[in-house]
């Protein structure tokens, strides 16, 4: 497939393997924030073809892991309502919120619909005008502007049924919180698509204030180990910079048709993200000019308020400071089967990934 | 365990063997491995025995219907365990409303499937239930067929040692998408069929050929992840698999690249292994190859001295990770 | 969630798109694609063509790491 098999190339890969492994003289800490990283690294084995020196942290890149309980519940507050269809991401459906998930709801009649996009929901919406569709909107700034084009679709369409509960984050204020945090890192693997829409200029701050190299990776084996090595060349010759290895999709500015279409429709407020707590500037909400498809606003779903997540360590294997491995509750009571947390829930969470790749002694 | 039965009790992986082991196997008593078929002897006479139900959605899909994967199923368990499939029994529960025609289609699939397969149906039962009590129509197939003296070992797969090679009769997934498609939830459309087919005579191809296959499983639900570990713990086997050599077709690539399926893990309704001595392959290979069900036989992989109970997948990028038992997140209603 | 594959324009309908990833076809929002035509290759996320994909810069990125001495000599 194209775009695809090239950038599985063994050839490459080995010479780029055999490139590392000469260059990567001390040790390196390098953190991926992007949730098709954290599958992508696992899935074709990234770390076994690495030297040992060299470090590999899972941050906050999943969308559905940094996703708080207090979100899930008011989803599940609004299934429980009368005439509403929760359409979703499949993802979200195991996520365990404070007392219950929408695939417990599911199972006790509530109408819940796995769609693979907004315009879908939108869809629904069309064909079933007597009810409410509500649509969690989860994802970065990769998924924020289709969510925005479905909005200004069903306004110009009049489907006033539609509505969204947003949930959109983005990503520089994290991953600021997560170098103030303290967590060591001698770079970011930063995410491939987020940067596709925003440009590699929104990590310039990274390099610049905080002197960590930055790479914009691709997604394919040749892209991670290139990505590998450039971060190791710009930690040895101690020049920090934002580099583009994915440079068939990523420019310095991004996709300004896709930005204007998410600042005409959102605008950005405080977020809460599982493990990091409240951030500054670092969600999207619903304009007002758009409140009639605000699903909070029409519907008032309850959330609990409870911040306890007992034994669960998602916030710090979000963060970085721990590894799935660390948690108690990791391959004996939190399974992809029976899962306590949304880390591993989700097929790109750390929790999950590990749990389905991880070499065994 | 859980208070509730979830549809992942029913997707054919962990949790489900779960469920098999503490409740059915606990009341039941049923001694021995768990193989496609029970294999028993009585009077001196063995003879393998299965029985499968079938509750796909939507019923009719590219390939094939309810009816077909009911005759096929069935008979592909009984095929595996190298017993000759010959008696289907077929039950029935249709849900109040069904139009006729439908049963008609169905009830003539299942002929021209059992006709193609040389196995006969002859007993049956059954029920109509009130609208809304089960969905259109499930179907309960059971099958029975004899076993010639000194296979049994095929479906235990005790004989199985390193080196030993894993072949594949073909692509896999392709049920899965097929039926993906056919439930029109979602905005596209593949150029994909169902593999639904009877194996049985294949299957009698490699043993008159003169190769006694020394284990071989059909891949369904929960897909070739699910048979390599069931055969890795039944066993207590390390097995090695190339993922470059497992035979993927192009659409089902882009699908699971797209929607994050791992094509190892979906369901097929044609495909089955066979783990045979380094030395037979060539010949296993060239019977395969010529006939119709085995153009894209591939060798996948090996049985391996290494990690007892252990499935290892070397990746396209040359990096090695475990495949796992599946877990309970599969596509619900897929067979 | 769903991730993002290269996919090739099939045909353009007004602010949708017949896309297809290795034979499958999807429809896909090019809202956000300037100008999309038949034969290109775009990125496909949720639903939505987000950027399209440079062939020019594909090929630039295979070429760099060929390019790349072999380790060890000068």
């Amino acid at each position: 497939m194209k775009y695809i098999d090239e950038y599985r190339n063994k050839d490459l890969i080995l010479k780029l393997a055999g490139h590392i492994k000469k260059s990567a003289l001390a040790g390196y800490t390098f953190m991926e924030v992007c949730g098709g990283h954290t599958n992508a690294i696992h899935r074709f084995g990234i770390p076994s073809l690495l030297p040992e020196n060299i470090r590999l942290l899972s941050g906050p890149g999943c969308p559905v892991c940094v996703t708080g309980k207090d979100f899930i519940d008011k989803v599940v507050s609004c299934s429980g309502m009368e005439n509403v269809i929760i359409a979703t991401f499949g993802d979200l459906v195991r996520v365990p919120g404070s007392y219950s998930s929408l695939e417990k709801e599911r199972a006790s009649g509530s109408d819940i619909r796995i769609v693979l996009s907004a315009l879908e929901a939108l869809d629904i919406a069309r064909k079933n005008p007597d009810k409410r569709i509500v649509f969690p909107a989860i994802g970065f700034e990769t998924t924020a502007p289709g969510t925005a084009v479905t909005i200004l679709n069903a306004r110009k369409e009049g489907t006033d049924n539609f509505s969204v509960i947003s949930s959109h984050k983005i990503m520089p204020p994290a991953m600021e919180a997560i170098i103030k945090d303290g967590t060591s890192i001698d770079g970011f693997i930063c995410p491939g698509h987020v940067s596709v829409i925003t440009g590699s200029h929104i990590y310039d701050f990274i390099a610049g204030k905080y002197n960590i190299a930055c790479v914009i990776a691709g997604f394919e084996p040749v892209d991670l180990m290139q990505a590998v090595l450039m971060l190791v060349n710009q930690v040895n010759s101690r020049k920090p910079a934002v580099e583009i290895q994915y440079n068939r999709a990523v420019t310095h500015n991004g996709n300004d048709l896709a930005k204007e279409y998410m600042q005409s429709v959102f605008e950005p407020c405080d977020a809460r993200w599982r493990g990091l707590g409240m951030i500054p500037g670092s969600g999207l909400r619903l304009r007002k000019e758009f409140g009639n498809f605000d699903a909070e606003r029409i519907l008032a779903p309850v959330s609990s308020l409870t911040d306890d997540d007992g034994q669960c360590i998602c916030g710090d294997i979000l963060r970085g400071i721990k590894t799935p491995a660390d948690c108690p509750l990791f391959g004996t009571s939190c399974t992809p089967d029976n899962p306590e947390g949304a880390c591993m829930v989700s097929g790109e969470g750390a929790c999950n990934t590990w749990f389905k790749y991880k070499i065994n002694g | 365990m859980a208070e509730k039965i979830t549809l992942g009790h029913g997707s054919g992986g962990r949790l489900m063997h779960t469920l098999v082991t503490d409740v059915f196997l606990k009341h039941f008593g049923t001694e021995g491995p768990l193989t496609d078929s029970a294999v028993r002897c009585q009077e001196g006479v063995i003879f393998a025995t299965t029985t499968d139900s079938y509750v796909v959605d939507p019923l009719f899909f590219p390939g094939g219907n309810i009816g077909k994967l009911a005759v096929c199923g069935t008979v592909n368990d009984i095929a595996v365990s190298g017993a000759v499939p010959q008696f289907l029994s077929a039950a029935f529960i249709i849900e109040e409303g069904l139009p006729f025609e439908v049963l008609e289609a169905v009830a003539g699939t299942m002929a021209e499937e059992a006709r193609l397969a040389g196995v006969k149906i002859i007993a049956g039962d059954t029920k109509v239930v009130e609208k809304g009590k089960c969905d259109k129509i499930f179907i309960t197939t059971s099958g029975t067929g004899w076993l010639k003296p000194g296979l049994e070992y095929i479906s235990t797969g005790e004989k199985i040692k390193p080196d030993d090679k894993i072949i594949i009769n073909g692509a896999v997934g392709d049920h899965a998408l097929a039926v993906l498609c056919a439930r029109n939830n979602f905005s596209f459309k593949a150029p994909v069929i169902s593999d639904c087919a009877s194996l049985n005579h294949l299957i009698r191809k490699i043993i008159s050929g003169g190769i006694i296959p020394k284990f071989m499983r059909d891949i369904t639900r929960g897909g070739l992840a699910a048979v390599l570990n069931e055969l890795a713990e039944m066993t207590g086997s390390s097995i090695n698999i190339d993922e470059e050599h497992v035979p993927v077709n192009e659409p089902v690539r882009g699908m699971c690249e797209l929607l994050g399926f791992d094509p190892l893990y979906l369901a097929n309704e044609g495909k089955f292994i066979a783990v045979v001595d380094p030395s037979d392959v060539s010949k296993v290979m060239e019977i395969m190859r010529n006939d119709e069900l085995g153009k894209q036989s591939a060798v996948i992989g090996e049985i391996t001295s290494g990690n007892k109970n252990i499935v290892t997948l070397i990746t396209p990028a040359g990096g090695r990770r475990i495949i796992h038992m599946p877990s309970g997140i599969q596509l619900p209603r897929i067979c | 969630m769903c991730l993002s594959v290269p996919a090739r324009i099939i045909e353009v309908k007004g602010d949708m798109a017949d896309v297809s990833v290795g034979g499958t076809i999807f429809r896909a929002g090019v809202q956000m694609i300037k100008n999309p035509r038949p034969g290109e290759y775009v990125l496909l996320h949720a639903g939505f063509a987000i950027e399209r994909i440079s062939e020019e810069d594909a090929l630039e990125t295979l070429r760099i790491i060929e390019e790349i001495k072999e380790a060890g000599s000068s």
